[in-house]
Order: structure tokens, then C-alpha cells, then sequence
């Protein structure tokens, strides 16, 4: 259970966010995360609601998914998932396109 | 201005990020990875589940290496210090960091726990994680290295239930080797589930309890010390051009 821990990371960051630009409030969070990062979003999203007081009391949570993509360095060939990891044309170890995203990508704030 | 809902509302602005949520670990492992570089020590990210031997790989480490390398080890658990008491008693100088209930280590209480232990004298400084298949895979510590720890007792679909802790791994130690005879576990079934989510599996299989393989293992953590040490050399040197 380190969801709770990774709240507390980014409730510090969005507060210095909307410090920096004299927020009264955070509406509205975008985060993105990979099905590789090690997060289950039901879980990041119930220790969101718990965590959130003060400028983000208010704060709605929109979690996008990126699944997960592995392709050849080589030939750039995707490698499906589940599938021995490495490129059955080129032999070369196959490399991770999309899936470990851990990301706060935006914070919608009220200004004055 | 809102400029994502299409609200209008002058009141109301949106900041694009694309910033890593662990950002502030990050930092604090990079810290971590540069001290370590500096001094060359490999740092050994050793993870794998509660009871999977990263404790017992430690004491055959220590008796494989003992008089030709300085060795040191930082040891996270819920409670109690008696993984570095262990590891103290097989002659490894331990450090202990109880998290209480924090299922993982990250960088900033290793960067604590580096004041405890003479860091800068060693070869190697082991950093053995909280048991836990899961959780310590999402931190960077600043590691050299990360190994894990499997045991063939855990079964064969280990990897596939896990692939964010073994997409990480540098080696997988195939663990209680000995055991073998008595498992209906077969290691080429270990093996290819462990292809399907590392793209370059390397794979030890190691008994703590009768040594096998254990050489193979320290010729590893050899080379890779060897790697790291060429590396900081060449980038130091860069650096200062």
C-alpha cells in the first residue's frame, strides 16, 4: 500500500503549484499512469480522497491509463504483450514504448 | 483563462506539468547515486518477498567474500533489527531502518540510514529491501543495481503475477536451489515466465545452504562494480575536461 505514500508526494507538489501562483483553490487534477508504474488507481484515487484538505478539498481526480507497450529497437515492431520480450526478427531485447508513466500532468487552480 | 474545459472562466487556470509524481525521491536518489558513484560503491537494490532468502544470500555473500571485499548493508523491515542483527553476525557492518508501516524503503530513508554505516570505505553496500513483491519496485533509491530475490518455493507464476518488480531487475537469484528435489517446480518454467517480462533476463540460481552458485554470483556483483567504477571514471574525467 504505497498509494499512500505517493499521495502525500503529490499533494505536496500540487500545493507548492498553486502557492506559486497565489491559488484560493485546485479544481481538478490530470494524472497518468502506466499499467507498469506499480499503482492500482482505485487505490490512489480512495488515498486522494482522504488526503485532500485546504486548497485541494475541492479537488476532483482525473486518472488517465496508459497500457502497456514494448517494442523492437531494431525494426520498431511491437512486441504484444505476454510474448517473450525479445524481437523474434531482429533478436534484440525489446523496449518498453509506454506503461511506467507516473505523471502529474495537469492542475486546473482558482486565481484572484 | 480556462483554457481546457472551455468554460471561459477568467478566474481559472491550468498548468501543464508531464511531471513525475516521485520527482522529489528522484532527486534524492540521484543524490544517493552520485555519492555512490563518487566513492565507488556498488549499490545493491536487493528486493524479493518476505522469506524469499535476501538475508541468508547475504550471510553466503559474506562468507564468499570475506578478507577480499568490504561489504556493508542498510536493512528495511516493519519491525525489528534482526536482519541486521544477522547480517552483523556474518561480519557485514548493518544498518537497520524499521519503517513502522511503510511497505517499501525509498531514497530519502536510505539516505539516512547512510549515516549509520561507514558507506564510503566499501566495495558493496547492500540495501535490503522490505520484503515485498510489489511497493519497493515503485521507489528509485539512487541504487547501482537491482536484484531480486526469488525462491523456487514462491511457483513458477511469480513473474507473470509481478512484472513491475522483475521488469526492474538486473538479476533474479533464483533462491533455495537445494530445495529443488522436493518442489514440483521446474526452473526452465521459471526461466522463460521471467523472459516474458524482463527483456534481458539474467538468471542465477544460488543455495545459500550449500554455496551453489554463489561464485556465480559475486562474479556478477564483480563485474558489474568493475562496469560502474570504468563509468564514473569516464565521467568524472569528462567532467572536469
Amino acid at each position: 500500500m504505497h498509494e499512500y505514500s505517493l499521495v502525500r508526494a503529490l499533494v505536496d507538489k500540487v500545493e507548492q503549484e498553486a502557492r506559486a501562483h497565489r491559488a484560493t483553490a485546485v479544481t481538478r487534477l490530470k494524472l497518468r499512469i502506466g499499467a507498469l508504474a506499480g499503482v492500482e488507481p482505485e487505490l490512489l484515487a480512495s488515498a486522494f480522497t482522504l488526503c485532500r484538505a485546504g486548497l485541494l478539498e475541492g479537488a476532483a481526480l482525473e486518472l488517465e491509463r496508459s497500457e502497456t507497450a514494448w517494442a523492437c529497437p531494431g525494426c520498431g515492431d511491437a512486441i504484444p504483450a505476454g510474448a517473450p520480450l525479445q524481437c523474434p526478427a531482429c533478436a534484440l531485447p525489446a523496449r518498453l514504448v509506454s506503461g511506467d508513466e507516473l505523471l502529474l500532468e495537469q492542475i486546473e487552480m482558482e486565481v484572484p | 483563462m480556462c483554457d481546457s474545459c472551455g468554460c471561459g472562466d477568467p478566474h481559472k487556470v491550468s498548468v501543464d506539468l508531464q511531471e513525475r509524481i516521485l520527482s522529489v525521491n528522484d532527486r534524492t536518489a540521484q543524490h544517493n547515486r552520485e555519492h555512490f558513484a563518487e566513492a565507488g560503491v556498488l549499490a545493491v537494490n536487493l528486493m524479493g518477498s518476505p522469506g524469499s532468502g535476501k538475508t541468508a544470500v547475504l550471510e553466503a555473500t559474506a562468507r564468499r567474500l570475506a578478507g577480499r571485499c568490504r561489504l556493508g548493508a542498510i536493512a528495511g523491515d516493519l519491525e525489528t533489527e534482526r536482519d541486521a542483527e544477522r547480517l552483523r553476525a556474518a561480519g557485514i557492518p548493518a544498518a537497520a531502518i524499521t519503517t513502522g508501516s511503510a511497505c517499501h524503503l525509498d531514497a530519502e530513508m536510505v539516505h539516512k540510514a547512510l549515516h549509520a554505516v561507514a558507506w564510503r570505505e566499501l566495495d558493496y553496500l547492500f540495501v535490503e529491501n522490505v520484503g515485498n513483491l510489489v511497493c519497493p519496485a515503485v521507489y528509485d533509491l539512487g541504487q547501482s543495481v537491482n536484484v531480486v530475490a526469488l525462491s523456487l518455493t514462491e511457483g513458477e507464476d511469480k513473474p507473470l503475477k509481478y512484472p513491475v518488480m522483475f521488469r526492474k531487475a538486473d538479476l533474479v537469484l533464483l533462491t533455495k536451489l537445494d530445495l529443488l528435489p522436493h518442489l514440483e517446480v521446474s526452473v526452465a518454467a521459471l526461466r522463460e515466465a521471467l523472459a516474458r517480462v524482463m527483456p534481458e533476463p539474467v538468471v542465477v540460481e544460488i543455495s545459500a545452504r550449500t554455496g551453489e552458485g554463489v561464485a556465480e554470483w559475486t562474479q556478477w556483483l564483480e563485474r558489474r562494480r568493475g562496469r560502474a567504477r570504468a563509468h564514473a571514471h569516464g565521467t568524472g574525467e569528462h567532467a572536469r575536461a
